[in-house]
């Protein structure tokens, strides 16, 4: 039980310093997300449109996902790099397969009838996308998103390893020094963080279902 | 105005289900297409706003080959009612019914306006019901949205699948009469698919009756009723439904109901008591569970009266003939002519009997008819 008001001393005595970290953490999941839904997206409607490139996108998604995270990020920081555009970089890659995959079967969960209804009063294939079929496959996507983010948020402790800051920072630094302070209180808090975004975005999910 | 010409649709998978199908859809008509399930009703609709296109033939509406016509123009131009409702499930009443204006650019007042005076149209008041959601609303009333988005637009043609089918019998019939009520305000070319026999003849001004991807027959109800193609188009509407339309009473509405009757093991001379006393010169024999065995005159009668012992069972005698209640009353005079019967029991499908057909019942029957027609014409 000591380690509870340890942490707390760490926490008050610290206070900016985490807060800055903190605000660090999510911006960059934010920023990763935000990418993966502006690629993931379409890549879904594409997958939705195209059976053949479906199957293609998806796997190659999935081989992305199964990469050990340590090593995709070291193969990144190859490429962009050290710091944190590398960590987005990162970030965005996990995030693509559930954001894809659920944008596609979101696509297909809706009723066909709504489509062909859409498609019998006039709209064209865009005002159909626009207008009936990713609005109803909204609370698909948003749970895309909301598993996105979690694991990004996880992810995201690692950026110190390729150069990055975040929640990660005093986790390996805590390891370093044996200071076992400093390590609960980055993840405790990274995994406040995860469960907070698990629980907001549930919510507006369950909104958009009823 | 809406004609198909020498169409066959062929699916990719082979599969043909429309057989080289002409048809003509008259201007300000209901035209209702009906068939057995999977007769290519769905198929054949889907051909007049290019949800479909077909294999071989064409399809004008207006004079014009739809295949030259941008099938997203085409669709705004036509109402149509999926078969199974379809309202966006998102969106809320007023923003259904005012999918097509919007997609044709209406302004939104214009819209707004429109889209109450369609709900008034069909008694659903737009303070209460505008920004509902499709899921707030009941099954019946779900579909009268569902028809009035077809109609947002003001299309000249309409094209309504099977729009009454979820409902139970008594929100159907009274969408059949608002929509027969609407069309007389209205004059819309309406293509209407259903597989309701009785909903067909209430609002059709023309009939198409289906069957594996063909046209069997064509024509008003009136004629459909009146010269059934062939076996099929009788079949499908039902004999109880010719006979109440074609004017000819099946012989359950003309027999005598309880005819008067002995049981096997009677004498003669309890048997002569009764029918001297019911007035009349024969009786009907039955069993205790009302079987027909056969019939005994008064001079069979008299002839055996002598012999005490004698029972009814032992003089009677069988009949080669009998009818059914649905037997049409036609049918069964030809069949008395024929024989040269006096009367014919009516056998219902257990074999009981139910009554029996006289001569002095038609005449009867046929005495109330002139009577009341009589009267109509005074
Ligand atoms: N896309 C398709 N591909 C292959 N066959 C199809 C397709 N759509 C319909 N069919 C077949 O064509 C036939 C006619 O179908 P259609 O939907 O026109 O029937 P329907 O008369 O409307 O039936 P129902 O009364 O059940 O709605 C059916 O045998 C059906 O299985
Ligand atoms: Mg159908």
């Amino acid at each position: 039980m000591e380690f509870i008001s340890d942490f707390f001393d760490y926490v008050m005595n610290n206070w900016s310093h985490l807060a800055s970290l903190t605000l660090d953490h999510i911006l960059m999941v934010i920023i990763g997300l935000a990418l993966a839904l502006m690629v993931g997206i379409p890549l879904g409607i594409i997958c939705f449109k195209n059976e053949k490139l479906a199957k293609v996108i998806l796997a190659t998604a999935s081989i992305i996902q199964v990469f050990p995270s340590i090593a995709l990020l070291g193969v990144l920081m190859i490429f962009f790099g050290l710091g944190f555009k590398t960590v987005v970089v990162g970030l965005f890659f996990y995030s693509l397969l559930p954001i894809i995959r659920n944008t596609y079967v979101g696509l297909r969960e809706v009723d066909e009838n709504i489509s062909l209804a859409g498609k019998g009063v006039g709209m064209t294939v865009t005002q159909l996308l626009l207008k009936v079929q990713l609005p109803l496959s909204l609370p698909f996507l948003l749970a895309g998103v909301r598993v996105a983010a979690v694991i990004a948020v996880g992810v995201a402790t690692l950026a110190p390893f390729i150069g990055g800051d975040g929640l990660g920072r005093d986790i390996v630094a805590g390891i370093n020094t044996r200071q076992a302070d400093k390590i609960y209180a980055g993840a405790i808090i990274a995994a406040s963080l995860a469960i907070f975004a698990d629980i907001t975005i549930g919510r507006v999910q369950k909104r958009l279902e009823t | 105005m809406i004609v198909l010409k020498d169409i066959t649709k062929k699916y990719d998978n082979g599969f043909e289900a429309l057989k080289n199908i002409s048809l003509h859809c008259n201007e300000g008509e209901i035209t209702a297409l009906i068939g057995p399930s999977g007769c290519g009703k769905t198929t054949l609709m889907k051909l007049i706003n290019r949800l479909n296109n077909p294999t071989s033939g064409s399809v004008f509406i207006k004079g014009k080959d739809i295949s030259e016509i941008d099938p997203v123009e085409l669709r705004r131009s036509i109402g149509y009612v999926i078969q199974q409702i379809g309202l966006f499930p998102h969106m809320n009443i007023a923003k259904n019914v005012g999918t097509v204006p919007k997609l044709l650019k209406w302004d939104k007042e214009r819209i707004g306006k429109r889209v109450d005076e369609l709900l008034n149209l069909v008694s659903l008041d737009p303070e209460t019901y505008r920004n509902r959601l499709p899921s707030e609303l009941s099954g019946g009333q779900q579909q009268r949205v569902g028809v009035i988005r077809a109609l947002a637009a003001d299309p000249s043609v309409i094209l309504m699948d099977e729009p009454f089918s979820a409902l139970d019998p008594i929100s159907r019939e009274q969408l059949q009469e608002e929509l027969v009520r609407l069309q007389r305000e209205i004059k819309k070319t309406i293509v209407f698919v259903t597989h309701d026999m009785d909903e067909a003849l209430k609002i059709a001004d023309k009939i198409v009756l289906m069957k594996s991807g063909e046209i069997v027959q064509h024509g008003t109800p009136e004629e459909i009723l009146r010269h059934p193609a062939n076996e099929f188009v009788e079949d499908f509407i039902g004999q109880k439904r010719l006979k109440r339309y074609q004017g000819i009473p099946p012989v359950s509405q003309v027999m005598v109901e309880r005819p008067i009757t002995v049981t096997p093991n009677r004498g003669l001379a309890e048997s002569m008591r009764i029918m001297e006393d019911k007035k009349v010169d024969s009786i009907i024999v039955v069993d205790e569970k009302n079987h027909l065995l056969g019939y005994v005159t008064v001079f069979d009668i008299v002839k055996a009266y002598q012999n005490e012992d004698t029972k009814i069972k032992d003089i009677m005698h069988s009949f080669n003939t009998t009818v059914n209640p649905d037997t049409p009353l036609t049918e069964a005079i030809q069949l008395m002519n024929k024989l040269q019967v006096p009367y014919l029991p009516v056998l219902n499908e257990k074999g009981l009997l139910e009554g029996l057909l006289t001569r002095g019942s038609i005449v009867g029957y046929v005495g109330s008819e002139y009577h009341s027609i009589k009267e109509g014409v005074v």
